[in-house]
């Protein structure tokens, strides 16, 4: 009767190989511009783990950094499920950079190598883009995303949140590319730090760019000293707002990458960033449109060998899916990410609680009595197994999301005998909806 | 010659083997629990588990896949490394190895359970049947190895994934060694031990002939018919029998040596109703896992009786302190000098010995309807006696540390190189002297 179910694909032996943007790479895992992308020798250690691809630490006039420059977030005992950080972009001349760019791509030149550039005038851009390309770089990377220190100086994310500069710059970029190395691909780097993406997207799709390239750190404070009252990261006494990443991103870097591959205008690659720590999370992020993915944090946290098991794990994954290419899995979740509107209203699904499983730690009871729908209740027979009153649960989720045992709390869908029926179609009166629960 | 077909099928084990009683003394994880547990692992960078592992697991690679669901990666990762990863999984003295050597014992934290981690990704990729290891492309010459235990079994199958044809000889007719046959019960029976031996030898040609003892021996395929069939010679035969006292009474019925009474329990029933009281003599590991295995058999007194003190004991701390706490008791500074009882034994007649093992004058006598000698173990070198360019040490075949001998192409790994050690040195000793063999075979050309 479910239509949602899956048929089991074939097994099939997965090509990991990547174009994205006219960029190829071995494997569509690539390191974002950061600091593992550093220098040459990083880069050079990271594809000699099994990375794909590498976006160069962001290359411009060369500043100055600070110190101190990261924070962590932390809950409940675990360390870093967020991070944030006050850097710039390169500290390092930019004649080693170029150097070790050239030396990189000899080395390896299946791997892709892409510049990433923040400049202020059109003389600059293209003067870093001739420089990137007679360094050997596959393609560029235009920083408009980030959120401190170069923002203030009129780069960053201070072009990425107006369209119009955005297309401007874009255009400059493309103009010098293709006079330099025709077909060179540029992907723009956006910024999360706006109301909507798709302006943004657009704005560099009408600039002339091959691919677009996000999230970039959230602007956001970490944490403060409660102690000696100042924010952190702590330089000296003071601080200032950071770039946010690391795990805790995925969701708004996820929603911001569906948004851009399901507009039917916006129509070139995604390379996806922001929390991808494991295979799974790339997997969810091609699903959403990314051809490739970029990854930072996790990186800085535990070293260029993560990959191994990000390749292997894709790997096995696209082979039982029965996906033969990356371009297969494309945005396969496309199609189901939809409007509210537009979801069925009379689906219905109730929770279930497996006695067996069950360890009576009552956190469902808590839930649901302070927040959610208090239809979940203490045991009476002295099991400490709840009971829910299906009449009057509405199936949110809640109670199966705070459980700590595997499989122990399932959303079981119920057969109320109503068709399918939208908001839309109900409020155009073409449907009728099944009667509201847990609105007593 | 009995056997000389090939029998590379297994031999079945019968049902009501004594092991049979015993329950995991570390039960299995479920999925919620190894992620819970993988989730914690730091990840460390030149990761101190890895350097205490003999066969150098990427510890931390295969923990992170579990921890991402990646169970087929993780396996891989194991088995590449150590073949027998489900085995070691559960009687690696994982204490004293890789999770002795956890940083959180730093923290006053408790340790990865690295062991318990490897048997959930190891038991799923076995229940599956996940291949992971082709034979390589055929390099025409052979190897022969000289008993089925953990060496030879890692050796052989490292061999074939280089191409080369293997036979495995065994004067036994069940395959593993001591892995099937000696290990304690509450870490892994006979039955699980095979399992995973036959999912290894699903590589394909490795023969294994069964019934067939190597060596001088009257009916045993002598040394010279073993070098001329073969390109290469692996030694893995292990030690010897179980060694005794040489005091008076040690024929008498009831007193028998560990290993064989250990061998018995693993693959054959046995009748112990009539044992009150038994003694364990010896203070290795294997005395250790007699007492708890007698205790485990229901006998309801068992006693550890050992020449040393508690603390100068050579068998494992941990395991002692599980011993006690099953109920087993000791008798420390005992010298047996001899076995009394009419026909079958009934006590030990002994001498008290000081904190330097030396005489105190004192003597006593003490109870025992089941004697268990535990004090180590032949050496088989003596069966090698005489071939031209192998040294021994101590009964110990001499190699380098890739296990070449003295005598080109032979080889040796396992308890007769290393004197007895587990079975993830066996493993590692197998594995690299395989290597070795490999680039010696490739150099030989031909
Ligand atoms: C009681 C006991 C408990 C143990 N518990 C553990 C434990 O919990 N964990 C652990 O890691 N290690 C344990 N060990 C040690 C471990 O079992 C050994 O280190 C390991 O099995 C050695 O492997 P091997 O291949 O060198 O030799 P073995 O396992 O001894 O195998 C040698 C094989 O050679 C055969 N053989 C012998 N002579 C000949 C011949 N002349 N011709 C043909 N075949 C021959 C034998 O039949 C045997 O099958 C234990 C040992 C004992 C005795
Ligand atoms: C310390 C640090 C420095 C960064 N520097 C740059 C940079 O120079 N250029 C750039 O485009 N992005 C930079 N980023 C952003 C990352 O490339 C990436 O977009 C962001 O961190 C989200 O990915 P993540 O969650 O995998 O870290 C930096 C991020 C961090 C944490
Ligand atoms: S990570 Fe390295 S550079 Fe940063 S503070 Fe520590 S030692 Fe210094």
């Amino acid at each position: 009767m479910d239509g949602n179910q899956m048929k089991k694909p074939a097994r099939v032996v997965p090509d990991l190989t990547t174009n994205c943007a006219g960029i190829v790479s071995p494997n569509p895992f690539w390191l974002a511009s950061a600091p593992p992308t550093n220098s040459g020798p990083q880069i050079e250690r990271a594809f000699e783990a099994g990375w794909g691809g590498a976006v160069w630490k962001t290359l411009g006039q060369p500043i100055q950094n600070v110190s101190s420059r990261f924070g962590g977030l932390n809950y409940g005992g675990k360390k870093n499920i967020g991070f944030n950080n006050i850097e710039l972009i390169t500290d390092r001349p930019l004649e080693s950079n170029f150097r070790e760019m050239l030396a990189c791509k000899k080395k390896f030149p299946k791997h892709a190598v892409i510049a990433s550039l923040m400049v202020e005038t059109e003389a600059e851009w293209e003067e870093f883009i001739a420089r990137s390309v007679d360094a050997g770089a596959d393609g560029l990377e235009l920083n408009f995303g980030c959120p401190h220190g170069m923002c203030e100086r009129g780069m960053g994310s201070a072009v990425g949140q107006e369209p119009k500069v955005n297309e401007r710059i874009t255009s400059w970029a493309k103009k010098y590319a293709e006079k330099y190395k025709p077909g060179l691909p540029v992907l723009i780097k956006l910024t999360p730090n706006v109301g909507d993406i798709l302006p943004h997207g657009h704005a560099a799709q009408r600039g002339g760019a091959d691919g677009v390239s996000l999230i970039n750190t959230i602007k956001s404070i970490i944490g403060v000293d409660i102690d000696n009252y100042v924010p952190y990261p702590r330089v000296g006494g003071q601080s200032t707002n950071g770039g946010y990443c690391g795990a805790a991103v995925k969701p708004i870097a996820l929603h911001m990458v569906g948004q851009l591959a399901r507009d039917p205008d916006f129509q070139i690659p995604i390379s996806g960033i922001g929390g991808v720590a494991t295979w799974r999370d790339a997997v969810e992020f091609i699903l959403l449109g990314s051809t490739s993915v970029q990854v930072c944090t996790e990186v800085m946290l535990k070293g260029y060998r993560i990959v191994e098991d990000m390749i292997e794990g894709l790997t096995e994954y696209m082979a039982t899916h029965g996906f033969e290419t990356i371009d297969q899995m494309v945005g396969k979740a496309i199609p189901a990410y939809s409007e509210w509107g537009l979801l069925d209203l009379n689906y219905e699904t109730v929770a279930k609680i497996d006695a067996d499983k069950c360890i009576g730690c009552y956190d469902c009871v808590a839930a649901c009595r302070d927040g959610a729908h208090q239809c979940i209740f203490p045991a009476t027979d002295g099991t400490r197994v709840p009971t829910i009153d299906e009449d009057e649960c509405v199936g949110c989720n809640l109670c199966q999301i705070v459980c700590p045992v595997v499989d122990c709390i399932s959303m079981v869908e119920v057969d109320n005998g109503f068709g399918e029926a939208t908001w839309n179609e109900a409020v155009a009166g073409e449907k009728t909806l099944r009667p509201k629960k847990g609105s007593h | 010659m009995s056997k000389s077909e090939s029998t590379s099928a297994q031999p079945v084990l019968q049902s009501d083997r004594a092991e049979s009683v015993f329950k995991d003394f570390k039960p299995p994880y479920d999925e919620g629990h190894a992620v819970v547990e993988a989730s914690r692992c730091l990840f460390c960078d030149e990761p101190p588990c890895q350097q205490a592992c003999p066969t150098s697991i990427d510890i931390p690679q295969f923990i992170r896949k579990i921890a991402t669901g990646n169970i087929k990666g993780s396996a891989r990762t194991i088995f590449d490394a150590n073949i027998l990863g489900m085995s070691c999984a559960r009687v690696c003295p994982v204490e004293v190895l890789c999770v002795g050597d956890c940083v959180y014992n730093h923290m006053g934290q408790p340790p990865i359970q690295i062991g318990k981690l490897q048997r959930y990704a190891t038991d799923i990729a076995l229940a599956e049947g996940w291949q992971f290891f082709e034979a390589g492309p055929d390099t025409g010459k052979s190897v022969g190895l000289v008993g089925a235990g953990p060496a030879s079994i890692a050796a052989a199958h490292q061999l074939r994934r280089a191409g080369h044809a293997v036979t495995i000889y065994d004067k036994r007719d069940v395959i593993g060694g001591l892995n099937t046959w000696g290990v304690a019960p509450y870490k892994m029976k006979a039955e699980a031990a095979l399992e995973e031996l036959e999912w290894v030898l699903r590589i394909g040609g490795i023969d294994i002939q069964l019934g067939i003892g190597v060596g001088p021996g009257e009916g045993d395929l002598p040394f010279e018919e073993l070098e001329a069939r073969h390109d290469a010679v692996f030694l893995g035969f292990g030690l010897g029998e179980d060694s005794s006292l040489e005091v008076p009474g040690q024929d008498l019925e009831g007193v028998h040596g560990a290993v064989d009474f250990i061998e018995c329990m693993k693959l054959g029933a046995l009748d112990l109703g009539w044992v009150k009281r038994a003694a364990v003599v010896g203070g290795g590991n294997t005395a250790i896992d007699a007492v708890r295995e007698l205790k485990g058999l229901g006998i309801p007194e068992v006693v550890l009786v050992y020449r040393g003190q508690e603390a100068g004991m050579s068998g494992y701390q941990h395991e002692w302190k599980a011993a006690k706490v099953e109920g087993v008791t000791a008798s420390w500074g005992s010298q047996p000098l001899a076995f009394l009882g009419a026909g079958r034994v009934q006590s030990i007649h002994c001498a008290r010995l000081d904190e330097n093992k030396k005489a105190t004058g004192d003597m006593f006598t003490l109870g025992a309807d089941l004697v268990l000698l535990a004090i180590g173990q032949g050496k088989l070198g003596e069966l090698l006696g005489g071939i031209e360019g192998i040294a021994l040490e101590r009964g110990k075949v001499v190699t380098d540390a890739d296990g070449a001998t003295g005598r080109p192409g032979w080889y040796a790994g396992g308890d007769c190189r290393n004197g007895g050690k587990e079975v993830v040195n066996a493993v590692d000793e197998g594995k690299r002297a395989a290597l070795a063999i490999d680039a010696y075979l490739r150099n030989k050309g031909g």
